[in-house]
């Protein structure tokens, strides 16, 4: 059921194991037939976790979604709904969240029914004071039987990655200063230290990742002496700023997976496709007719894929630069095709046996398969447009630094087109970001430029970015050297067989993979003028293990003989597809030093990231964002 | 010196022995007319208290006064109580070694070791009214607890099943008794204690809800009346004495006998009670009579007067002088010492001291159990467990040791273990402390227990040294050590502050895991806030610190503390107790001093309290945000002079904030906005809160040409940009004509292409051709491909003889077979040339 998490050096299927377990107790503390009310946001996340058949067998008889009003509890006509005994709202510690929560409470509590209902709240992932009080306030903190909460911060996406899937993070952290998220970053490595040992090297760059250390240091010296000894499979945990490296996020991601989340969107792990490509595909004639008639209705409904290393092709080109997969598909299809030639010669009944066997395995291919050159040409038609192209190639000048310190006309021609505001601010904040700011006067003139067209009240925006640092004033030029340093920028890039990690951005190394591949080898201390120019302290810590440990390591001839370490990079304020994929190839080079075991508040791409610090949201006036 | 078997009396097949624990203190043998006191001994070698009984006519020495004194079972004094309450019935200690006292009233008042007094209970309303006539305490050691039953003036019984939890439950009442039953007693069972009571010779079995009568046919001797009532520490056996001198063993649910003992005393026994589980011994006058299940018996003189406690494995007897242990031989102390034994212990023993004696029998002996050897040494070892004397302890640890030499694979562990636990045993036996445990008490007691006890007792450094020298894990050993003493330490009024936090963190310093809040807690409740203060700032756990700081209103060090920890909870949860604490600018100052603090309450304001927010602005000058506040205010607000009211406050603030082009921005969109207002009258459309852009397009779109030029002029707009704008706007609306003449009217700043990108937008391929032949030549390729003319596309690349432009051409022509044939040729045409 999960076994795309059990692959990895770091088992994550068990990660999976204990937040299945905990919500399973939570539920199992009220008493009786359930239903459970959700916080739309965390539906999605919860389905990683566990499956409505699951819930059933603990009694959850309904499920709602919170909504404003009257819970629907009676409305079924089987009576089903009149007898549940408890009523549990799972949701997050949101102010706005409370007032619908308590509204549901007070109007069930107007006319109760038969039965006596009891009253649960769970917040996710923890309690929040203001919450409470705020339940206080409106009347209805004593009617709740249970006010609890189910600590879900990390979500196992995958073998290898876990995220928070928190909107607000980096917002709340480097703008607004609030650093309730690095605690429950802390929080979450804390429970990743309970269950796979301490981890004895803490490297980080950042302010928050300092304070996320402090914190975990601390919180280890709380539970002094309570520690579970289990011998660390982790050896190194590297805490990441985002604003350490912007950078990379307003580049448009070139790897498979990358390039379905900048046009689609990929939310939890799940993707909305539009279905017209799909439906057609099947290869049933004598249903031909049906299916048309199918079709005029299918369209309204937008397909969902999985994505996840379940599907072995899609683990296989997901990483891949998208010129790369063109070439892989057609590969499998070739190979997919002449297993099926087999049947033809296969004349003997066992030989026919063993065909069978294999069918199962060979429709399943070629439905991912069918599925993946569908994506793929959709995402072709996009790649293939001239504006794509272009945006392209002026980020390209950009991240090489030509004529950074000019008015781009590229970015004008957009802001005059009157583009989405989105992709307009991407290449402006790119550009502002690879010179180290823009000078007063073209600052100004872009402003202008962006307030006259769409609209004044984006001047709030505006500053909202600035704040973050991704626009402002030119000071002392440091992309340059950084970018020599870390060799960010390479030519020749072979997109097919690749051999270093920039053919993600095909020509272009995200700074922050970089950072950690320097780290793993030859060391931090290799790029020291480098650290020096980026933003916030630099860390390094070590941390003791329990005396139980200790001598436990240095084993003359191990016979695991796994020298390869295992790093559990976090990324605080976001990550994107594309840099988890240059992890990736780090990880699977033959002679990699370490394996990385990704963790972030959330995974971002440009046009959600930004969007996420804007004042104004953007609505897209388009049902797909354009970029 | 005497063989070891010298003191050991046969009782049928297996011996008994008397071991004297201590010889008592002289202050102890000063008070301890045992004949005029109530004396209650705590179980597993506990403290002593004696309380004069009002009942035996004493001499009163000095005042009238009635004391409790307490007693180390070695005889020192730990503390005495001056009792000024009612009329005590029945002391008894519970298992935690508290003092119960229990007045005739039923209120049973619960004192610690040190005389301190703890907490009361009450038996209920009817043993108020009726007065207690007679109370038990008793121990289920199924369950761990300590009970009390009482016995009413109404002859009802009243049992409460934990002193810790304390609810009276009344038992069953037996039907006509209306007289003092002739004997009750408590028999504990796993889930609910029984009542078992005699009225004469009839039994009654009685609990909550149910109550039986059980025959009990004597086949000795007639009985009239059971007058005494005993059951074992583990409530599984039972001894009832008659009137007529008959004692009845058997099982505590007298199913079972196993004899009938005629004592041949009309009298009563003073005492009758089990020494652990293998005799039942009655103490008459001057006689103690040790009497087995098999009839066997033993007689001691006892030549003053005594009292005797039963413990799980034997009995301790209580006397003026002395503290003795009577208990049955262990076996493996029998198997080794028992003379003319063959067990391999005693060949191992033998070889031993044969050794020591440098005789070459020792060889000998070693050779008979060869065999047997890891057996031998166990079996040593465990008699040294078994063993009282330091001395013998060590003869048979010595005989262990020598035989494991022996031995090639014995494992040393449980002869460590022995040795230590043997250290233990021996330094809490000590006359100072005074807790004569047997190692099979410690087992079932735990360590954990005996830590508690030696807590209880305040003997620190003992307890310390104990957890240290048996690794125990810090959380039961050492920081709770520590811990306990620190919290007793500032109970110390007399000590200054200083010197307490001082000597707390010398010997806390690095110790994990202590829980200084609840030290400091304890230094609060006893009103030294200075010293509660200073010890919190060693407390880690800031969820346990902040609280309590807060309680004790030192606000400033709680904020700190909060924010340093993270938690943002905790932040706002001093922030929130401020805001109602103190007076708003004090309130406002203080954020201020603490910035991230600031950053916080802000988020909070931004959704809760948006007029505190401005407040917090005006406090701090940020006239940024004081404007942006009020830009964000305005785009909501649908009326429009209040819009341009809160837009010029923003422009003043933006100018305070010397945020120039913030500044100017608003003074434009106060402008624009007047523009829209007077066009809107003018022109009956909606223009209000457009953007400029999206103005001049619908100026553009509506024919309002001049209207348009006039803002281009006034809010200068770019020229490139204003061509864009106008070319989609009048493409958007159709208007070829004007486009075209547009296009004429002066040359493009920006090319063709967007004349024909837009009317391509705008699907008009005929207007879009029209201007693709104004493109420059190298970028016409491109407006066919636009155009999606590529027949055209592809012939132009080809005679421009650009292999690139061919290239983008093919791209485009996916499905198309045949034109992308002809591309084909036509780029090898090219390679050719």
């Amino acid at each position: 059921m999960a076994t795309h998490l059990v692959s990895g050096r770091v088992n994550l299927a068990f990660w999976r194991e204990v937040a299945r377990r905990e919500l399973l107790d939570c539920l199992d503390k009220c008493i009786g037939s359930k239903a459970v009310v959700w916080d739309d946001f965390l539906t999605g996340p919860i389905g990683l976790i566990a499956e409505y058949s699951l819930l059933k067998e603990h009694e959850v008889d309904r499920m709602f979604p919170l909504r404003p009003g009257h819970l629907p509890l009676k409305s079924t006509s089987s009576g089903a709904g009149g007898n549940i005994q408890n009523v549990i709202f799972i949701v997050r510690p949101r102010l706005e969240l409370m007032t619908i929560v308590a509204d549901n409470i007070r109007k069930a509590e107007e006319n109760p029914g038969r039965f006596r209902k009891e009253f649960h709240i769970y917040f996710v992932p923890r309690k929040s004071l203001l919450c409470e009080r705020k339940l206080t306030e409106l009347g209805v903190y004593g009617t709740l039987n249970t006010v609890g909460e189910y600590n879900l911060d990390l979500l196992p996406f995958d073998s290898d990655i876990l995220s928070m899937e928190s909107d607000s993070a980096f917002k709340d952290c480097y703008l607004q200063g609030d650093p309730t998220c690095m605690f429950h970053v802390a929080k979450s490595l804390m429970k990743l230290q309970a269950l796979y040992g301490i981890i004895p090297n803490i490297y980080g760059k950042g302010e928050c990742s300092r304070q996320v250390t402090d914190m975990i240091m601390r919180m280890r010296r709380e539970m002094a002496g309570t520690e579970r000894l289990i011998s660390p499979q982790i050896d190194c945990l590297l805490l990441i700023d985002r604003n350490v490296d912007l950078l990379t996020p307003l580049m448009t991601q070139l790897t498979y997976e990358g390039l379905i989340d900048e046009i689609y969107g990929i939310t939890n792990a799940t993707v909305k496709l539009p279905p017209e490509k799909f439906a057609k595909k099947d290869d049933d004639p004598k249903q031909g007719q049906q299916q048309q008639q199918q079709q005029q209705d299918l369209p309204t409904e937008p397909k969902k894929v999985q994505l996840n290393s379940a599907d072995e092709l899609f683990s296989v080109i997901r990483d891949r630069n998208f010129h790369a997969v063109g070439p892989e598909l057609s590969r499998r299809a070739k190979i997919l095709s002449a297993q099926y030639e087999e049947r033809k010669d296969a004349k003997s009944v066992s030989a026919i046996r063993q065909f069978v066997s294999k069918l199962h395995h060979i429709q399943a291919a070629k439905m991912s398969l069918a599925t993946h050159t569908s994506i793929a040409e959709l995402i072709k038609e996009r790649t293939d447009k001239e504006s794509f192209m272009d945006s392209l190639q002026t980020q390209q000048e950009f991240m090489n630094g030509i004529d950074t310190d000019k008015i781009n006309s590229h970015i004008e021609d957009c802001i005059a087109r009157k583009e989405p505001l989105i992709k307009v601010l991407r290449l402006l904040c790119m550009q502002s970001v690879t010179n180290n700011g823009l000078k007063p006067k073209i600052f100004d003139y872009y402003r202008k430029e962006i307030l006259q067209t769409y609209g004044f009240e984006n001047n709030l925006s505006l500053q909202q970015l600035e704040r973050a640092g991704l626009l402002r004033v030119q000071e002392q030029k440091t992309y340059p050297t950084i970018r020599k340093t870390l060799k960010l920028v390479m030519e020749d890039v072979n997109e097919q067989n690749p051999t270093d990690i920039s053919y993600v951005f095909s020509g272009y190394a995200p700074l922050s993979v970089r950072l950690a591949q320097f780290l793993a080898r030859p060391g931090w201390r290799s790029i020291d003028e480098v650290l020096r120019l980026l933003p916030g302290p630099t860390i390094e810590e070590k941390q003791v293990l329990p005396t139980g440990l200790q001598k436990k390591r240095p084993m003359i001839g191990d016979s695991q003989g796994d020298s390869t370490k295992v790093t559990l990079i976090y990324f605080l304020g976001g990550v994107t597809y594309a840099e988890i994929a240059a992890l990736r190839f780090l990880s699977q080079q033959e002679d990699a030093p370490t394996e990385f075991v990704i963790a972030t508040t959330k995974i971002i791409n440009g046009h959600n990231w930004l969007q996420s610090m804007l004042e104004v949201p953007q609505t897209s006036t388009e049902t797909t964002p354009q970029r | 010196m005497a063989h070891v078997t010298g003191d050991w009396n046969p009782l049928g097949d297996v011996f008994y022995r008397k071991v004297e624990l201590y010889s008592m203190d002289r202050l102890w043998q000063e008070v301890a007319d045992l004949r005029k006191f109530k004396v209650a001994v705590a179980p597993f070698g506990g403290p002593i208290a004696l309380m004069r009984d009002s009942n035996k006519i004493t001499q009163v020495r000095g005042s009238s006064h009635i004391v409790i004194f307490i007693f180390s079972a070695a005889g020192k004094e730990i503390s005495r109580i001056n009792w000024d309450s009612g009329n005590v019935i029945h002391i008894g200690w519970s298992l935690s070694e508290d003092l119960l006292c229990i007045q005739d009233d039923g209120t049973v008042l619960v004192y610690n070791i040190f005389g301190k007094y703890q907490r009361n209970f009450n038996m209920g309303q009817e043993s108020r009214e009726s007065k207690v006539i007679e109370s038990k305490v008793f121990h289920n050691t199924s369950y761990g607890g300590t009970g009390v039953a009482v016995l009413t003036g109404t002859y009802r019984i009243y049992v409460v099943n934990d002193v810790h939890n304390p609810a009276s439950r009344k038992m069953m009442e037996v039907p006509g008794l209306d007289a003092p039953p002739s004997s009750w007693c408590v028999i504990g069972g796993d889930r609910q204690n029984h009542i078992l009571l005699a009225r004469d010779k009839r039994l009654y079995k009685l609990d909550r809800s149910d109550m039986q009568q059980e025959i009990l046919e004597t086949k000795t001797k007639e009985v009239n009346a059971f007058i005494e009532m005993a059951v074992s520490f583990d409530n599984r056996f039972l001894a009832l004495f008659s009137d007529t001198g008959l004692l009845w063993i058997g099982s505590s649910d007298l199913q079972k006998t196993y004899c009938e003992f005629d004592t041949s005393s009309q009298m009563r026994p003073r005492q009758l009670v089990w020494c652990g589980t293998g005799a039942v011994v009655g103490y008459w006058e001057n006689l103690l009579l040790v009497i087995g299940p098999q009839k066997d018996w033993i007689k001691y003189n006892m030549d003053t007067d005594a009292v005797l406690i039963p413990e799980n494995d034997s009995l301790h007897i209580l006397q003026t002088h002395t503290h003795e242990l009577l208990q049955r031989v262990p076996g493996v102390v029998e198997d080794i010492f028992k003379i003319g034994s063959m067990a391999p212990g005693a060949m191992l023993y033998e070889a031993c001291r044969e050794f020591q004696k440098e005789s070459q029998k020792a060889d000998e002996y070693i050779r008979m159990i060869k065999d047997q050897l890891s057996l031998a040494v166990e079996q040593c070892i465990e008699a040294a467990g078994a063993e009282y004397e330091p001395n013998s302890q060590k003869l048979l640890l010595r005989a262990a040791s020598f035989g494991k030499c022996f031995g090639t694979n014995v494992n040393a562990d449980k002869f460590v273990n022995m040795c230590k636990l043997l250290r233990v045993l021996n330094a809490v036996r000590d006359y100072q402390i005074g807790i004569p445990l047997t190692y099979d008490q410690l087992k079932k007691l735990t360590l954990t227990v005996l830590m508690d006890r030696l807590i209880l007792r305040r003997q620190w450094a003992l307890a310390q040294q104990i957890s240290q020298y048996l690794k125990l894990p810090e959380s039961e050993g050492e920081s709770r050590i520590l811990g306990h003493w620190a919290c007793y330490k500032v109970e110390q009024k007399h000590i200054p502050d200083e010197l307490i936090a001082q000597s707390i963190k010398e010997k806390l310093g690095d110790t994990p895991g202590i829980a200084y809040s609840e030290i400091a807690k304890k230094a609060s409740e006893c009103g030294r806030t200075q010293l509660a203060v200073k010890l919190l700032e060693y407390e880690p756990r800031a969820a346990e610190q902040v609280p309590l700081l807060m309680t004790m209103r030192d606000s400033r060090t709680s904020l700190r503390k909060a924010i340093e920890s993270g938690d943002t909870d905790l932040v706002y949860m001093v922030l929130l107790q401020l805001k109602e604490d103190l007076p708003r600018g004090e309130f406002l100052m203080m954020l201020r001093n603490h910035p991230q603090a600031q950053d916080l309450f802000l988020q909070l304001c931004r959704e809760q309290h948006p007029n505190l927010l401005l407040d917090l602005y005006n406090q701090n000058d940020n006239f940024q945000e004081l404007a942006n506040t009020a830009v964000r205010d305005s785009l909501t607000e649908k009326n429009l002079q209040k819009r341009l009211d809160q837009l010029n406050a923003a422009q003043d603030n933006y100018k305070k904030a010397a945020n120039e082009f913030s500044m100017k921005a608003t003074e434009e969109e106060i402008k624009l906005l007047g523009y829209q207002q007077r066009m809107q009258e003018q022109y009956k459309e909606q223009f209000l809160y457009l953007s400029l852009h999206d103005t001049v397009h619908k100026l553009v779109a509506k024919n309002l040409g001049k209207m348009a030029e006039q803002l281009r002029k006034e809010f200068k707009f770019p020229d490139k940009r204003f061509w864009w704008l106008k070319i989609d706007a009048l493409a958007g609306a159709g208007e070829w004509i004007e486009l075209e003449r547009f296009a004429k009217s002066k040359k493009s700043p920006i090319g063709y292409e967007p004349f024909v990108e837009l009317c391509m937008k705008h699907h008009n391929k005929y207007e879009a051709n029209k201007y693709a032949a104004k493109v420059a030549p190298e970028h016409r390729v491109k407006m066919y491909i636009r155009m999606g003319t590529l027949d055209e596309a592809a012939e132009l690349a080809f005679q421009q003889k650009s292999e690139e432009d061919l290239n983008l051409v093919l791209r485009q022509c996916a499905g198309n077979r045949q034109l992308s044939a002809k591309i084909n040729t036509m780029k090898q045409q090219l390679g050719k040339k």
